[in-house]
């Protein structure tokens, strides 16, 4: 499997995955009695919660990186913003995925 | 350019509300997009400490994260319910234009009240 095909199935595999990991999150964030700092981040700091945040993040990074590759492809034709499109695009979810994922790692961990 | 068939020019259809559903689901996918830039953005913040953070839960940046986050809510269910439809689609099922049609109709009802329901309670919920 290859190009298209591939792009077409991990946009699928990463969209199931997507359904209970960001509906456990959501409800999670919602039943906390406050979003103020200590209680937000002592909920990341929870072994089991850290995993799967990271487990979301990883997910939700490459379906959004999918998700705006196919929209860029469709919509922008001019050649040169095309490819720049996608490159300020992939640069920036993986700059935000790799952030997200460390910071959850830092609160973790309590290292660095 | 991409190996695959492209989506087609949007002014040649008839306005229809399956054709806004799809519209719809590709903005929200993008919004979301942005909503995620925003996660990191929180999450670092939240690595960074207290004085990082501050910001994001008191004051101007407070209401106006509030009102974010209940727009990113409404185009989450929004994005959740179509994408499920079109997970039935792959797997082959409801194809049919009178079942595209049902479909899109209860993904519109079913996300009116979801959105209704949980942006109340996000916003009874107070800022706590």
């Amino acid at each position: 499997m290859k190009g298209a095909s591939r792009h077409w199935v991990i946009q699928r595999l990463t969209a199931i995955a997507l359904i209970p990991l960001t509906i456990w999150f959501l409800v999670s964030l919602f039943l906390l009695p406050g979003m103020d700092f200590v209680t937000v981040r002592g909920w990341v700091a929870e072994p089991l919660n850290a995993f799967f945040l990271g487990l979301m993040i990883v997910i939700l990074c490459w379906h959004s990186l999918l998700g705006v590759q196919v929209v860029i492809e469709d919509y922008v034709h001019h050649r040169g913003a095309n490819a720049t499109s996608l490159l300020m695009s992939t640069f920036l979810h993986i700059l935000a995925g790799a952030a997200a994922l460390l910071s959850v790692l830092k609160i973790a961990t309590g290292a660095f | 350019m991409p190996t695959r068939p492209l989506s087609p020019h949007l002014f040649i259809y008839r306005f229809g509300y399956t054709m806004t559903l799809s519209i719809l689901h590709r903005l929200t996918g993008v919004a979301l997009s942005a909503g995620f830039l925003m996660l990191a953005w929180w999450l670092m913040a939240l690595a960074w400490g207290e004085p990082a953070y501050r910001p994001l839960t008191t004051g101007i940046g407070a209401i106006l994260l509030r009102v974010v986050l209940a727009l990113w809510l409404v185009a989450f269910i929004f994005h959740l319910a179509n994408g499920v439809r079109h997970l039935f689609w792959d797997a082959g099922w409801g194809l049919e234009k009178a079942q595209a049609r049902r479909s899109a109709r209860i993904v519109i009802v079913v996300v009116a009240i979801a959105a209704f329901t949980l942006v109340y309670l996000f916003f009874l919920r107070g800022a706590k």
